[in-house]
């Protein structure tokens, strides 16, 4: 069977959810390979996840021109790759440096891209949701290889255990690769919380929570149900909540199993970032809210009402 | 500084937008169309880089005849000239053949800096600034909510899942920046004025040198098969809070087994 290429996102030795999908994803196209890119010692930490996930190989590209710079080194590094092994296909996450590595590669091969693929057949055609999810396309790649960047909670991960050989490989990167450095990295407040877009519940916020304050309700009621926290743009910009938690057509893009909007009207720009989840529910004051013209259940009401009791209800349901 | 800033001509996003049923490209004939959002923050940030360092704003855009109209609309911001490559043998280009012919215009415009909006709101593809960084062998820092010049040193703070990352390069460099960047200025009455009589020049594909062949639905790498409406999703059961709305929703959520 044919290689299928993975590239990998980790963060603090933790692979990313997105990683273990794009794995499931690849075993039905042939051989999972794992690329892990970071500083030098980065790959051991992951390699035993990769494995129950069913990589067979683990390609370690270490080095402190990667982990210190850019994107740039791991496209060259990759593209190499690419050229030594031909893979049947190449996944990355639908992410910011997922797309930024596949638009390099992409240059660097003259080889086709698609972005923001929920699936992938073995003849190499991909489903795209476009337009915030209104439209969906069926895509392929007409130049070179499947080279595809998988949007997170596209499908379920699932383990299948497989022993992996890591590999190393060829690390050397041309000047123009080491343009851009990283001088630091800062975690900003997140706490225990899953990743915005990874998460398989989002409970949001919108200009009805009215405040910084009052979104601690809106943390209590994700927390309790294990959820990530979003907020719309009309609380992001009122300063209710940081802007990088911002759901909408100029924020994340979220498909989770479950999205919970609470004090969002619904406006286009906030549903063209959540109408692909799998269950909505709002909750708000405003009767003719169009949020509810899509919501599975809606709660009219105030939800400095509905919310705490809901929040005690699951209490004493556990 | 010689600045130039990437701008899109996209169908407003608040408005239904649809691909055309022969060739299942974007249809942008039909589309209510208007500046790429993301970019009005990338012309704020050359202007305010512009005063406090002077130099010259240029605006760059790819696109039919109407895109003519957003770069009026860019210009009435405050940059200097235009440039539009504009050719029909453009159409239905593929981000890899669009990348090849920006970078070709940039080539002749020999700018410090390039600067665009993180993401286009009708492909949201995202790659446009590390291809064209890739193609011109200059530095890419993307994803910026704040950016800093001093001389030929550029700071930027690049908004990343966890937080973010400070990032330094030396120009020529692209950057592209978030809307969380600054607070775009609206066009003043002089603004739009003068942007009728600023200089616009009109690019072909012949002017660049580049093969039709190579871009436009001839050249594209990758191609839609076929493209589907979703349905509409429809509302489900709304109740009105009268005193046990918590507990109905935590019933519903009980039944959709996620308590």
């Amino acid at each position: 069977m044919s290689e299928v290429l993975v590239v990998v996102e980790h963060s603090g030795g933790v692979v990313k959810k997105v990683t273990l999908e794009m794995l499931t994803l690849a075993r039905e196209l042939g051989s999972p390979s794992a690329v892990v890119f970071g500083e030098p010692g980065a790959v051991a930490a992951v390699t035993d996840k990769l494995a129950e996930y069913g990589a067979t190989t683990v390609y370690a590209a270490e080095s402190d021109e990667i982990a210190g710079h850019l994107v740039a080194p791991k496209a060259t590094v990759l593209a190499n790759l690419i050229g030594q092994v031909s893979p049947a296909a190449v996944l990355l996450g639908s992410t910011q440096e997922g797309k930024e590595i596949a638009g390099r590669v992409a240059v660097k091969l003259d080889n086709g891209l698609l972005t923001d693929v929920v699936s992938l057949a073995a003849d190499g055609t991909a489903k795209q949701p476009i337009f915030a999810g209104s439209t969906v396309t069926t895509s392929k790649v007409t130049k070179g290889l499947p080279l595809v960047t998988v949007r997170p909670n596209s499908l379920t991960p699932s383990p299948a255990p497989a022993t992996a050989e890591t590999k190393a490989v060829d690390t050397t990167v041309g000047a123009n690769d080491t343009l851009v450095k990283v001088v630091s990295r800062a975690a900003e407040q997140k706490g225990s919380r899953p990743e915005l877009t990874e998460a398989s519940i989002v409970v949001s916020g919108g200009r009805g929570v009215g405040s910084a304050e009052n979104f601690k309700l809106v943390e209590e009621f994700a927390d309790l149900l294990g959820a990530a926290v979003g907020a719309s743009r009309a609380a992001t910009d009122s300063g209710f909540y940081p802007h990088q938690f911002q759901v909408g057509q100029t924020g994340k893009t979220v498909s989770p199993q479950l999205y919970i909007a609470l004090g969002i009207s619904g406006a286009i720009q906030h549903r063209a970032g959540m109408q692909t989840s799998k269950t909505i529910v709002a909750v708000n004051k405003d009767a003719e809210a169009p949020i509810f013209d899509l919501a599975d259940f809606g709660v009219v009401g105030d939800l400095f009402k509905v919310v705490p009791q809901a929040v005690d209800e699951v209490r004493k349901r556990r | 500084m010689n600045i130039v800033v990437l701008v899109k001509q996209v169908p407003d996003s608040s408005t239904e937008r649809v691909l055309r049923t022969d060739d299942n490209t974007v249809d942008r004939a039909s589309a209510s169309n208007v500046i790429n959002e993301m970019d009005e923050y990338a012309i704020e940030e050359a202007l305010k880089i512009k005063e406090e360092h002077g130099g010259e704003v240029t605006v760059l855009t790819m696109g039919p005849a109407s895109a003519a109209e957003s770069v009026r609309k860019a210009l009435s911001m405050g940059p200097d000239r235009a440039v539009h490559i504009l050719d029909d043998a453009l159409h239905g280009s593929c981000a890899l053949g669009t990348s090849k012919v920006l970078a070709a215009a940039l080539r002749t415009l020999d700018a410090d800096l390039i600067l665009a909006g993180s993401e286009s709101t009708d492909g949201r593809v995202q790659v446009m600034p590390h291809m064209l960084a890739e193609r011109l062998g200059i530095a890419a820092m993307t994803g910026a909510r704040k950016l800093t010049v001093d001389g030929s040193t550029l700071t930027a703070e690049r908004q990343t899942e966890e937080g973010y990352e400070v990032l330094t390069a030396s120009t020529p460099a692209i950057v592209s920046v978030w809307d969380t960047i600054n607070e775009p200025r609206y066009p003043s009455f002089k603004g739009i004025m003068q942007a009728k009589s600023k200089p616009l020049s009109v690019l072909s594909l012949a002017d660049l040198g580049i093969d039709p062949s190579e871009v436009g639905t001839a050249g594209a790498t990758s191609e839609v098969v076929e493209a589907a409406k979703r349905p509409m999703r429809t509302a489900g059961t709304k109740v009105t809070d009268s005193g046990e709305g918590g507990v109905a929703l935590v019933e519903f959520l009980t039944s959709e087994k996620f308590v």
